[in-house]
């Protein structure tokens, strides 16, 4: 394709090719602290596509393929093709990955031990981990966590962060603006903008931490603390994983020995400062 | 070199794999991915020498692979435990079936769905039992369910409610509009038994089967995997069985697919160097068309060539169905898609 990048998150070298510079370029900058290794093979391939020659420059529309494609998926407008890169990854890991049980979770780790947040996208858990990750928390990333199957441990995918509308402006505030990437906004998920992780994460990104504590949150509504059945928790990350089928008998492993090991918890939180008090509070209490 | 012409290179073995440039694994894996055969290209290099990401990048597809075969088998399993009961013996079909004997292209080979052969006599019993097993109808399009009945060579796809695979259940293995017509009983009655007790085609009925999937049925999209199976298997049957090719040949002659055999082993020698005996070895002009078509693929996975795709794509619906019928069913599924984009429903 005319115009390629590789990254390498976590785990998982990618290739992303593309019709045109922008999305190449803004993923460059975005990725520009993240190691490389020009030699490695990719593992997954991303491509942003015109669907026809002339929709390049013609109300240029980034179609989204790859190794793995979903037929139905609506192209973006060039101006989100930042986007466009983002999704395509993501589902290459989502279809793709097999080494490690995919949870679609955010994580952060203290001392060799990992938080990991589960929710369906508005639940927080992006933002808590962004914020978490400006303390004195490692960042493992906002979108996948991923379980090895065979000791149990918890691997980071520390992609750039997805901050979605009001959780924009609430880390903005916090963070050197070098570190964010362009306001993408309107787009089919609402106002986004990415945050690169702090560079000791990134630096960080390969050192296995074994799972402390599991949090399902939920944003909005009073405060609540509910502890939650290894069967509840064992159902919800099911439901959560991308493979966790594909795995079999590796997968059920996994599972049963992260929710049998793992207090869990279900919490609501009004504001992302509550969350944060929240969340402090239950890693103190959780035995180590 | 082309990536699409290294993989099938590493594939065969034609390629010390610790002679290609770093970069070259991008394309070789991309195109082995977009042909669904990366696990098998796994299964080929497992001894090889291998940079290390990449050797663990194929260990991880052969463990998959290995789950996916399993899972495939514990389906077949599955129908057996609902046909059984009513009767009705059946034999498995492709992937399933190439697993269940163990075969040499079942090393990492995908499986999608269940694909099941049973006597057009049982084809409503079948359907009932499995209906009553847990699985359902997919497709709830009356068109398109009419269609599948009055002209295919099998039922619509059901899938299993609890467990999420889809069940092909077939009665014969080209649609019955299809120019050709295979003799289904004879398939079914000259079945052979698996380990495991699975009936399964014969190796020549097997073979024939392969080849009418792929030259007579299909518009050679995923022909690589397809010309792997045909290839692997007439190689290893032909070394069990010194007869195999004559028996193949007539075989084929009694379905009427003569001209897919021979054109499947023509291929598998042009592509992935298979040794063909006296009678076989003969060069035909047109395959030409055809190995362009199996090598269109750039090194990032996409599909090249867009018109001979397309010809490819023409040609597989002439073979299914006369002209006039053709005609018709385009016509119904070309305003059913304007009238489903008027109403903005998600087309199917």
């Amino acid at each position: 394709m005319r115009h390629s990048a590789r990254i390498a998150v976590g785990p998982v070298q990618f290739r992303i090719g593309s019709d045109w510079r922008e999305p190449v370029a803004a993923l460059e900058r975005l990725y520009a602290g993240y190691p490389g290794d020009d030699a490695r093979p990719a593992d997954a391939t991303v491509r942003l596509f015109a669907a026809r020659p002339w929709r390049r420059w013609l109300r240029p529309s980034v179609h989204i393929g790859g190794d793995f494609i979903v037929p139905d998926a609506l192209p973006l407008p060039l101006s989100m093709g930042l986007l466009a890169a983002e999704m395509g990854m993501n589902l290459q890991v989502a279809l793709g990955w097999r080494r490690h049980m995919l949870l679609h979770a955010s994580a952060v780790a203290r001392d060799g031990r990992a938080l990991i947040m589960s929710g369906e996208s508005g639940s927080g858990k992006s933002t808590l981990a962004a914020l978490l990750g400006e303390s004195d928390w490692r960042l493992m990333g906002d979108e996948f966590t991923l379980i090895d199957p065979a000791g149990g441990d918890a691997l980071a995918f520390p992609r750039a962060v997805s901050l979605k509308n009001e959780a924009i402006a609430v880390v903005a505030a916090r963070v050197d603006a070098a570190r964010l990437g362009p306001l993408l906004a309107g787009t089919p998920k609402g106002d986004i903008r990415h945050l690169v992780p702090r560079a000791d994460a990134i630096a960080a990104m390969h050192e296995p931490v074994r799972p402390a504590l599991l949090l399902f949150p939920r944003f909005g509504g009073a405060v609540s603390v509910e502890r939650m059945g290894e069967g509840e928790a064992f159902v919800r990350l099911t439901e959560a994983s991308t493979n966790y089928v594909a795995l079999g008998e590796a997968g059920f492993g996994a599972l049963t020995r992260l929710v049998r090991g793992t207090p869990a918890f279900g919490i609501s939180y009004p504001d992302s400062a509550t969350g944060i008090a929240l969340v402090e509070q239950l890693w103190a209490e959780t035995p180590r | 070199m082309s990536a699409v012409r290294t993989f099938v290179d590493l594939l065969v073995g034609r390629r010390d794999p610790a002679a290609l440039a770093p970069r070259d694994w991008d394309g070789v894996i991309g195109v082995a991915r977009s042909e669904a055969m990366l696990a098998t290209l796994a299964h080929q290099l497992a001894e090889a020498d291998l940079p290390p990401t990449a050797a663990a990048l194929f260990a991880d597809q052969r463990a998959a692979a290995a789950v996916a075969q399993r899972q495939a088998l514990w389906e077949a399993e599955m129908a057996r435990r609902a046909l059984a009961p009513a009767g009705i013996e059946f034999v498995l079909l492709k992937g399933v079936a190439y697993a269940a004997m163990g075969m040499a292209c079942s090393e990492g080979r995908q499986i999608g769905d269940l694909d099941i052969l049973v006597l057009a006599t049982d084809i409503r019993r079948a359907e009932n039992a499995l209906l009553n097993a847990g699985w359902e109808w997919v497709k709830s399009d009356p068109y398109d369910d009419l269609y599948y009945r009055e002209h295919m060579h099998e039922l619509p796809p059901l899938i299993h409610s609890g467990r999420d695979r889809m069940i092909d259940v077939h009665h014969t293995i080209l649609p019955r509009t299809h120019r050709i017509t295979p003799d289904a009983l004879a398939l079914v009655s000259d079945a052979v038994t698996s380990r495991d007790g699975h009936a399964v085609l014969n190796p020549a009925d097997m073979a024939c089967h392969c080849a009418a999937h792929m030259l007579a049925d299909g518009d050679l999209r995923g022909g690589l995997r397809n010309l792997w199976d045909f290839h692997t298997m007439t190689r290893d049957f032909a070394a069990a069985d010194p007869g195999f090719w004559g028996r193949l040949d007539a075989r084929a002659a009694l379905h009427g697919l003569r001209e897919a055999a021979h054109r499947a082993a023509r291929l598998s020698r042009d592509v992935y160097g298979a040794v063909l005996p006296e009678g076989w070895d003969w060069q035909d002009p047109s395959d030409i068309w055809f190995v362009r078509r199996l090598f269109a693929r750039d090194d990032w996975g996409r599909v090249t060539r867009p018109v001979l795709e397309q010809a490819f794509y023409i040609r597989s619906h002439w073979l299914r169905m006369p002209p006039a019928m053709l005609a018709r069913h385009l016509w119904t599924k070309w305003r059913k898609r304007q009238s489903e984009a008027s109403s903005g429903t998600s087309s199917s």
